[in-house]
């Protein structure tokens, strides 16, 4: 029985969920997004900010269980100060990886610590704790995208 | 242990869910009954037998299956109609579920009829409402105007009934109110309530989502202005199955409420320009109804009257009372609701700090227990105790003291797992 369960919780997750990364909401930032999941009340405030077509920044106040804690410590690890689009491709990669079932072998190069959410596609209830902050995150950038195209553009933020 | 169902192991027997085997071959502890209950064979063979030998349209079919089919479904409503004690059967009307029968309401009061709300009227609710008695409210706010007002709770759960009087006033239409609480527990005093709304002359509507499973209900022994003018239940937390609700109301009442939707049955004539409509219950049963689900009930709210309602709210009780003894050793879980057994229904939620609830209902899960996690459809009742979501046990007539012993030790292995000690 704790096999299952030890799939599920890694390590790596109760780590991230005990010690999340870049918590917080920082300024500046393009795009500010609120997402919930309906059933369980789980819900995340993310702030995107872009500069030069790269992630430079994403800030989160996140309440909800330990997988959806986690999973947007280690969105946040994956995509801060990369190109936006290959922090896309690292999206995709990661809703592969947790619509497949449990059949969908991770690539850690692409993944890293993402790699410990593998056993989440087992349990249909936990995916969407999973997705939470990575979709308000695909949100935000979108939004953020539109805002800051051309890409010199310095961001004004008004306070709070 | 004093109270439970006598023959409680024969009692299992009829619910052939209960001897599941889950994952890693552990039997299955099932304590999610406030979200559906399990049905026992009667039911299900009740309703495989209409399906493979008396299935017809109702009400028109002119064939021996037609008139087999409309009886089942009219003994259906009669049975209903005992198990609630309700004076006159015409009084029940079939549904799709509680939250159907709640809508039907609040949307037939505001339409024009004798009975239509307007602005600078007001609808009173309670804080610790399920969302299905809190939106159809809302919406018939926004649409007429009228205001919408609530009765807060106080620390330990209940109603804060301190400021009564001002929120029950001669503005108050509707009184709206749950039983007994789906996510506290709390059971509510309905007979008080119907008299300060009678007073005003406001009509009271109850959800008893919860407490048709669990209480013995009795409409016609009630006082006149204790009972309740509208009460909805839904089937499949009755040991029934999905698809079916019920909405009673007193024949006066109904009778004054428009019809809800139109189609075939509900009619008396139809011309192009206009329609007649038929009397009660048919007015509000629009088009081919639910037929083998409202047989289905008919079993089981039979099977419940063959316990004997008052047993199984004694056994409710007794598996309460040890659950919340039980609970409590746990070092620090918190009961959210009433600490009295006596004062509450079987679905007991509590907050284990340190985990989340998800993650309660996970470790859990993978032991074969099956409870609910999240905000049980209770939002503004989790907001006024400060908490965003909490895991909920609840038990019904099958519920063994050692399934809530399985919990309990559950809830141990889910504290020493996430490394709280």
């Amino acid at each position: 029985m704790s096999t299952d369960l030890d799939s599920l919780y890694q390590e790596i997750i109760l780590d991230h969920y005990k010690n999340p990364h870049h918590q917080g909401l920082r300024e500046p930032f393009e795009a500010e997004v609120h997402h919930v999941n309906p059933t369980c009340g789980d819900e995340v405030t993310l702030r995107v900010h872009l500069r030069d077509g790269r992630v430079e920044d994403v800030s989160y106040d996140a309440l909800g269980c330990s997988i959806s804690q986690a999973a947007a410590s280690v969105m946040t690890d994956l995509v801060i100060g990369k190109p936006v689009d290959d922090a896309m491709r690292i999206h995709e990669e990661f809703l592969t990886l947790m619509q497949g079932k449990g059949s969908v072998e991770p690539d850690e190069e692409v993944l890293e610590d993402g790699i410990a959410f593998a056993g989440v596609a087992k349990f249909p209830a936990r995916i969407k704790c999973a997705l939470l902050s990575w979709m308000a995150w695909k949100d935000a950038t979108t939004t953020a995208q539109l805002e800051e195209t051309p890409a010199e553009k310095t961001p004004v933020e008004e306070t709070q | 242990m004093e109270g439970l169902l006598p023959d409680l192991e024969v009692v299992r027997k009829d619910f052939p869910i209960l001897a599941r085997v889950m994952a890693d071959g552990l039997p299955l502890v099932y304590l999610d009954s406030a979200n559906t209950s399990q049905k026992p064979q009667v039911v299900i063979d009740t309703m495989v037998d209409h399906l493979e030998r008396h299935n017809a349209n109702i009400a028109r079919a002119m064939h021996q299956l037609g008139a087999e089919a409309t009886a089942a479904y009219e003994d259906a409503r009669d049975k209903v109609a005992a198990f609630l004690g309700a004076p006159d059967r015409d009084e029940v009307v079939f549904t799709k579920n509680a939250s159907e029968a709640l809508n039907l309401a609040a949307n037939t009061l505001a339409w024009p009829g004798e009975r239509q709300v307007g602005p600078g009227d007001e609808i009173v609710i309670t804080e610790m409402e399920h969302h299905s008695n809190i939106v159809p409210w809302q919406l018939l706010c926004e649409r007429t105007g009228a205001t919408l007002r609530w009765f807060g709770l106080t620390e330990d759960g209940l109603l804060d009934l301190s400021n009564a009087d001002d929120l029950i006033s001669e503005r108050t239409k509707v009184v709206s109110m749950t039983w007994v609480s789906n996510m506290l527990g709390t059971v509510n005093d309905v007979a008080a309530m119907a008299r300060r709304a009678h007073a005003v002359g406001a009509l009271l509507v109850v959800d008893a989502s919860q407490a048709a499973p669990q209480l013995p209900i009795d409409l016609a022994a009630m006082a006149e202005d204790e009972r309740p003018d509208l009460l909805a239940f839904t089937g499949h937390k009755v040991v029934g199955p999905t698809g079916i609700g019920v909405l009673w109301g007193r024949r006066a009442v109904l009778d004054q409420l428009p019809p809800f939707l139109g189609g075939g049955e509900m009619i008396e004539t139809v011309t192009m320009e206009r329609s007649t409509y038929a009397p009660i219950p048919h007015k509000f049963e629009a088009g081919t109804p639910p037929i083998v689900e409202a047989v289905g009930l008919g079993a089981a709210v039979d099977y419940l009257s063959v316990l004997g309602m008052d047993h199984v709210h004694r056994h409710e009780q007794a598996v309460t009372a040890y659950a919340l003894e039980g609970l409590q050793t746990v070092p620090g879980l918190t009961v959210l609701g009433p600490l009295d057994a006596s004062r509450r229904g079987g679905a007991i939620s509590f907050e284990i700090p340190g985990v989340h609830p998800h993650d309660v209902a996970t470790v859990l899960d993978t032991r074969g227990i099956a409870v609910r996690a999240g905000h049980h459809c209770a939002k503004p009742a989790h907001q006024r105790f400060g908490v965003q979501s909490s895991t909920r046990m609840s038990s019904y007539l099958y519920t063994t003291p050692a399934e809530i012993d399985a919990l309990v030790e559950g809830l141990e292995y889910t504290r020493s797992y996430f490394k709280l000690d």
